[in-house]
């Protein structure tokens, strides 16, 4: 009868793949992958004005020195350093000196593995710090320092402790840095690493220019 | 020589009935990964390059301050500026930035803000060591400076 000439009341689903594939390459296209990562830094707290500024009483040999002047040179313990990633392993030695460690220096160096003890015993220096307590890093860049320079030394830095954090329970800067801290098992281990440790890098203020 | 010619009867073809819904899943994912940019970043950004990375953990309190050579260097100049949301300040306006980003977070999480500096690699650390002084006054200690992975050797 008249009934089956009547046109049938589908949408052509044939070119429905296409229509989301135009959808899909304009989301592709527009997404951007935030990328938020960053070397995390605390700032001291502000100084109180009422106060004189800290006298340092720590001793010399306790901090370590990194000068960076306008000329993006370094000074690393009163001496000239042209390649800013031989830092790493200076910083390490630095803080895993044990020159003259103090009770809980002697605690500290009796936990680290067998391998942290030969090396800090293959590279101790009197100029460098008593215990990894007393450590102290400290960075000076100039107003005119760039800022490419003063982040490679602050990673560099950072390098070195990881490096020592994580070879305390036996894990690469890298895999250190990748604990997820709220995994019990894991958070363990990064308290386990950072214990008496601390991770001391102070950065001087840039010089003020007088007007 | 008659092995060859014989006919296999198994179909060829790839069966495409359920494409779209492949397609759509994808979509689907993208749709929903994507986050709008708020901001018109009106400063160079080539971020520095670093290998000892960490993570924000939460990114609502993360707050971010834009600093490089404007992009429309006839207009603004060659010194590298400040941007904060999508304008562009002098050093003193600092502390009102980070006071009205407080007021946006829960009172207990007032502390807990995250100062993300998203600086050019030509800046000079003189603008960088301003900005910090300010953030130092405003209480805002916690910062990160923002960096893209290298290779760790």
């Amino acid at each position: 009868m008249a009934r089956k000439n009547r046109p049938t009341a589908e949408i052509p689903n044939g070119s429905m793949a296409d229509i989301a594939f135009l959808l899909l390459i304009f989301f592709l296209v527009t997404t951007t992958i935030a990328n938020d990562k960053g070397i995390a830094m605390l700032l001291p707290p502000k100084p109180d004005p009422n106060q004189p500024p800290p006298e340092v009483t720590k001793n010399d040999r306790n901090i370590f020195k990194i000068l960076a002047n306008s000329q993006d040179r370094l000074l690393v313990e009163d001496e000239p350093l042209n390649d800013v990633f031989e830092l790493r392993e200076m910083v390490k030695s630095f803080i895993l000196n044990f020159g003259s460690p103090g009770e809980e220096g002697v605690l500290i160096y009796n936990s680290l593995p067998a391998s942290m003890k030969a090396f800090s015993s293959s590279v101790r220096r009197s100029d460098y710090s008593d215990d990894p307590t007393e450590a102290v890093v400290s960075f000076k860049a100039d107003r005119g320092t760039s800022y490419e320079l003063y982040v490679q030394v602050l990673d560099q830095v950072n390098a070195a402790y990881n490096d020592v954090y994580g070879e305390r329970v036996g894990l690469s800067a890298s895999e250190f840095l990748q604990l997820d801290r709220d995994d019990p098992i894991q958070d363990k281990k990064y308290q386990a690493a950072r214990q008496g440790i601390p991770r001391a890098i102070s950065i001087a203020e840039p010089n003020k220019i007088v007007k | 020589m008659a092995k060859f010619g014989k006919k296999s009867s198994t179909s060829q073809d790839i069966p495409t009935a359920a494409l779209p819904d492949i397609i759509f899943m994808l979509l689907f994912f993208f749709m929903v990964t994507t986050v709008l940019r708020e901001t018109d970043i009106l400063v160079k950004q080539k971020l520095p390059k670093a290998a000892q990375l960490s993570k924000l953990e939460r990114k609502s309190l993360v707050s971010y301050i834009y600093i490089g050579e404007p992009k429309q260097s006839s207009v603004f100049g060659k010194e590298p500026k400040i941007q904060v949301n999508d304008v562009f300040v002098e050093v003193d306006e600092i502390i009102q930035f980070v006071n009205q980003e407080k007021d946006k977070l829960n009172e207990a999480e007032r502390d807990q803000i995250t100062m993300s500096l998203k600086v050019d690699v030509e800046s000079k650390m003189g603008i960088v060591s301003d900005v910090q002084q300010e953030l130092r006054e405003a209480n805002a200690r916690k910062i990160l400076y923002s960096s893209v992975q290298s290779v760790d050797i």
